[in-house]
């Protein structure tokens, strides 16, 4: 190999170091119990054998952001990307610890509970504000979209031009109504799956690929 | 004693001198306090997100549980108001995705509220 070939490598590789792009952090933001773990979970599952955390149908079970690095996902034709995939809590304005004593909570664990959620939800504004390159944002497609935390998020993400996938997740269910998601973010793209099911994932991975790679 | 709820009506010139910290403060201020705030024009994104964040910080057991809030949405009367090209082009951000009119309340007493397209509607309870 000739000294300038060898020159030239070198230099590309110093520079290449230099000015490779970060890898891209991707939120997965929606209000609670639209099943975000369960999808995150699915996620880094299919795509490195792992997990991120647990799930539950008691709200707030996600309360710490929690990050899973350089999951590569790829799709049948040889594109890829490779991302952080950031499961957040559920967002919301209000939290009443009572509200967990229905679960059949004793009373100190749904304050303690409470308190976490709390801090997980402005841990999620943080990061949103701060740390976030794309966003994935899950809905239950049995519930209305039409509500001001789902639309005040969604322009928050806006305003940072952030890309942004909605998910109407749930469809396995009767009651789904991915239209309704549909309708409610029309420039937005919506991809309908069951996160438990794994229904329709694929076409997420894609859209994924395509959006944020 | 006559019970009842505070309702405070703040206009569009009275918020625009305020930072983002010190609208923050002066509505929740007013909503922990149990008063339903009414703003003229609404909160910008990143104030929402800032509100957000801040209320999740002020809630205790058995105080303080959060807000209720509902706006009309910047939607395209705002875009007009842009001032077109150059308003575009040099206006302030800020400004044109704020949001018009919106009301605020305490959870805990706000029982419902609820947006039709051009009606917000609440029913609010005394602490």
């Amino acid at each position: 190999m000739s000294f300038l070939l060898k020159t030239k490598q070198r230099f590309a590789k110093l520079f290449g170091g230099l000015f490779k792009k970060k890898q891209m952090r991707i939120g997965i933001y929606g209000p609670p119990n639209a099943g975000k773990t369960t999808l995150s979970n699915r996620i880094v599952r299919d795509w490195t054998g792992d997990a991120v955390g647990p799930v539950s149908e008691i709200p707030h079970e996600t309360r710490r952001a929690r990050r899973k690095e350089g999951v590569k996902i790829s799709d049948e034709k040889g594109n890829s990307i490779t991302i952080d995939i950031v499961d957040t809590p559920g967002v919301t304005t209000k939290i009443d610890y009572k509200e967990f004593l229905e679960y059949g909570m004793q009373p100190d664990e749904a304050v303690v509970r409470a308190r976490e959620a709390t801090e997980g939800v402005a841990e999620a504004m943080h990061w949103l504000r701060e740390d976030i390159d794309g966003v994935i944002y899950m809905l239950d497609s049995t519930q209305d979209p039409f509500v001001q935390v789902n639309i005040m998020l969604v322009g928050i993400i806006e305003s940072r031009e952030l890309p942004v996938i909605i998910v109407a997740n749930k469809n396995d269910l009767p009651d789904a109504s991915p239209a309704r998601i549909k309708s409610a973010f029309p420039q937005h793209p919506v991809i309908s799956i069951s996160g438990l099911e794994g229904n329709n994932v694929d076409e997420l991975y894609e859209k994924m690929i395509e959006y944020f790679g | 004693m006559i019970q009842g709820v505070q309702i405070d009506l703040i206009s569009s010139e009275r918020l625009e001198n305020l930072t983002t910290l010190e609208k923050v403060r002066l509505i929740l201020e007013k909503v922990m306090e149990g008063n339903v705030v009414v703003l003229e024009k609404g909160l910008t994104p990143d104030e929402q997100s800032f509100l957000i964040e801040t209320t999740m910080r002020e809630i205790t057991p058995d105080g303080f549980a959060g807000i209720e809030m509902e706006t009309y949405s910047a939607g395209s009367e705002s875009s007009h108001k842009s001032g077109g090209l150059f308003g575009g082009l040099f206006g302030k951000k800020e400004s044109s995705t704020a949001g018009r009119l919106t009301v605020i309340g305490p959870a805990n007493q706000m029982k419902t509220l609820k947006k039709d397209k051009d009606l917000i509607s609440t029913w609010v309870s005394s602490k």
